[in-house]
């Protein structure tokens, strides 16, 4: 954060925020934290963590709600195509789940948009679409992912999106018509039927705004889309120039991201930068375990059986904490003192001592001890 | 009380291990948004009463200030160390999800830290409820609670060391895992504990700062007064605290076990030992609620995991089962129960003589396995 004036370093709300997280306070508010009395004067006065209130419900179509935001004072901002946590009370349970952002990242009064498409089995899309009122508190993690847009702008930008895939590239779209900076954009999204069409209007507006934005649009279920059918090579010159190599970003189902990694390497394109979001795809290998994972504080040992750890220590008869098992909402973080791990959603391999670890998305390679 | 002369056949209690394993179903698969409410409308209630105690005392120096401000301090302090800090702590609102109320972390406004608490409460006695040789609690290694302790001139003390264990009970209870008594018998080496003793002296630290120091400070002139005010309710917490918790296990009906009788134990036998070693309060609604739910030990004991303010509703139903199988259900006014603790405190004080009833007596036929039907 860059303070600009010495009267900006000297706000009130500055002054404010550091009081909160003072040792005074903190040492007076043991053993439950400052928080845990601010927030009875006003939920979103907090230390550290981040909440967020809703100022805006929108439904767009009949299976999204589309919330807008305005976090406290704690949000420390986002870059086009991240994603945060958001938890929020279901029937009295705590349900948190990944949200992409889909605002702009140059928007000026301090809210922020997400786009949540109801799933058939889904406990919180569902709880939102039908109860959700401005006004409701939220939790938020900051803002995640590596699905971003470079810091150096490039010269053509290729978006490609299904279904609520479309949320973290209209972020990328709002930011890059705010910009003004990037000469040719090309946007191609497939949804089911213009019934479950988001951000129809808003698309439309951006295009005739925006002279080097092409937008065109397919539906899977229903005719009248520019585009027929599923993703394909010839949809691609419905929005960019024939000889263009712009940098390409697709977010939706697997399916459409495979095709658009095919499409790429058979065209010659730039490698896609890709966000998926239904279940990742977990590689788990449980043939080839070996070692032994020993839970050092518990005194348990057992061998190795290729799961991530969350689940070896349960099987084990632990009950680590966890939330949303996949990797996001980091409940689960434990220290791991020795031994290497997989990340099972990214592959990522690890081997340094003394490292926090969130266990359930970490499969031991070999010996591992961890500090539960 | 009598002494129940009759007890279930092993048929009977499997039975009536079900009814019971019936009556937690049926409250888990109904535990929903009313629970975290609830709980939540009671922290609500101990976070205010804190900030309005601590905010009137720092005016101590006018007397009502001072006198409210104790007094919602200790009732603060109450809410925080039954209600909300012993049944979060047992897992009681794991379910919800919401970190504020997740058992493993909790930590309470007493000097126990809460890591020792989980285990020496949680495990420690809800496992060996009563159990003679292994449940700590019958006595706290300073007290003698049982005729099975054998009896030393030490013991002439026992009013007395219950009436400073009262005074002092956020400390007894915060010292209770370090099982003293083991230390100085030498059954446990002082090094072996050396951690233990570093987090006690965290808690008791911090605790300290901010009761005897910070807030009195804070207040300026006020400083003695702010000062006997915190004494006050800690006090107040201790002897309140103290009183509901030896109506646990010590009333007169209240029954002991050795280890072979509990070994091998199937669940209801489980729910029969925690019964048998129970023994509730009756009161209106305030009384429960500032009693933790304490008051219903029973219930507390045949589920702790259970949200507390749920015992009051099955209650009806646990003690209609006990009757149908002929189960004694201690229950009483505090006074009369809580007379008939410092009456047992009292006489397990004096040397024992022969067959002296002391009102705490095991059963003669405790074996399940050799138990005369109901005739």
């Amino acid at each position: 954060m860059v303070i600009r004036t010495l009267a900006e370093a000297q706000s009130p709300r500055r002054i404010g925020r550091r009081l909160l997280r003072s040792g005074l306070l903190e040492a007076l508010a043991y053993p439950h934290g400052v928080d845990r009395y601010t927030e009875l004067i006003r939920p979103l006065m907090l230390a550290r963590d981040v909440r967020a209130e809703v100022v805006g419900v929108r439904l767009q179509t009949p299976k999204s709600v589309t919330l807008t935001l305005r976090p406290n004072a704690n949000w420390e901002g986002f870059r086009a195509g991240q994603f945060v946590g958001l938890s929020a009370n279901v029937a009295g349970v705590r349900v948190s789940r990944p949200y992409s952002l889909a605002g702009s990242e140059h928007a000026t009064d301090g809210t922020l948009e997400m786009t949540v498409s109801t799933h058939p089995m889904g406990r919180l899309s569902r709880h939102l679409r039908e109860h959700v009122r401005a006004g409701l508190v939220v939790d938020l993690t900051q803002a995640q992912g590596e699905f971003v847009l470079p810091d150096r702008r490039p010269e053509g930008v290729l978006l490609i999106s299904g279904g609520s895939g479309i949320t973290p590239v209209m972020a990328m779209l709002r930011t890059l018509c705010d910009e003004r900076e990037v000469p040719k954009i090309g946007f191609l999204n497939y949804a089911r039927s213009p019934l479950t069409a988001l951000y129809e209007g808003e698309l439309r507006h951006l295009e005739s705004a925006h002279p080097g934005l092409r937008v065109a649009r397919g539906f899977t279920r229903s005719t009248g889309g520019q585009i027929t059918g599923r993703l394909c090579r010839e949809h691609l010159s419905a929005v960019i120039d024939q000889h263009a190599d712009p940098a390409i970003f697709a977010c939706g189902p697997p399916a459409l991201v495979e095709s658009v990694r095919t499409i790429c390497a058979s065209e010659g394109l730039a490698e896609p930068a890709i966000e998926t979001f239904s279940g990742p795809v977990l590689s788990i290998d449980t043939e080839n375990a070996r070692g032994v994972v020993r839970f050092a504080s518990s005194g348990l040992e057992a061998p190795n059986t290729g799961l991530p750890l969350l689940e070896q220590a349960e099987d084990a008869g632990l009950t680590p904490a966890y939330g949303c098992r996949m990797g996001i909402c980091n409940s689960c973080s434990c220290l791991k003192s020795t031994g290497t791990v997989r990340n099972v959603i990214s592959g990522a391999v690890s081997t340094a001592d003394e490292e926090q670890i969130r266990i359930c998305v970490s499969a031991p390679v070999g010996d591992v001890v961890l500090d539960i | 009380m009598p002494e129940q002369a009759v007890r279930p056949t092993p048929d009977q209690l499997e039975a009536f291990g079900h009814e019971m394993d019936a009556i937690r179903a049926a409250v888990v698969a109904d535990l929903g948004q009313r629970d975290l409410d609830y709980i939540n409308r009671v922290i609500l209630a101990q976070r205010s009463l804190e900030l309005a105690g601590r905010g009137l005392l720092e005016f101590g120096l006018i007397p009502p200030a001072w006198l409210a401000g104790t007094a919602a301090l200790s009732l603060s302090k109450i809410l925080d160390n039954m209600e909300i800090g012993h049944n979060v702590m047992h897992g009681q609102y794991d379910w919800t999800g919401d970190p504020r109320l997740d058992g493993r972390r909790f930590e309470w406004d007493t000097a126990c830290p809460g890591e020792h608490w989980r285990h020496s409460h949680n495990y420690m006695h809800h496992t060996f409820t009563n159990i003679v040789g292994k449940d700590r609690d019958i006595g706290y290694g300073i007290l003698r609670m049982s005729d099975e302790e054998p009896w030393r001139p030490y013991y002439l003390g026992n009013l007395l060391w219950a009436g400073l264990l009262a005074v002092f009970f956020q400390y007894g209870v915060a010292l209770h895992d370090l099982e003293s008594e083991r230390i100085v018998s030498g059954e446990v080496s002082l090094a072996e504990k050396r951690g233990m003793i570093g987090a006690i002296w965290g808690k008791v630290r911090r605790q300290t700062l901010k009761d005897y120091v910070l807030f009195p400070l804070l207040s300026g002139p006020s400083f003695p007064l702010v000062l006997a005010g915190n004494l006050t309710a800690n006090l107040t917490r201790n002897l309140w605290a103290f009183t509901i918790i030896f109506c646990g296990h010590f009333p007169d009906g209240t029954e002991q076990f050795s280890e072979q009788e509990a070994e091998n134990e199937t669940r209801a036998e489980w729910y029969y030992r925690q019964l048998l070693g129970s023994a509730n309060l009756t009161g209106g609604r305030a009384f429960h609620v500032l009693a933790g739910n304490l008051s219903h030990q029973i219930e507390h004991h045949l589920f702790p995991d259970l949200p507390a303010h749920r015992y009051a509703e099955i209650s009806r139903e646990v003690r209609a089962t006990c009757e149908r199988y002929g189960i004694p259900y201690n229950t009483g006014p505090l006074a009369k129960q809580f007379g008939s603790v410092v009456r047992k405190i009292f006489s397990l004080g004096l040397p024992p003589r022969g067959a002296r009833s002391t009102g705490s007596a095991l059963p003669a036929q405790t074996q399940p396995a050799a138990l005369e039907a109901v005739a």
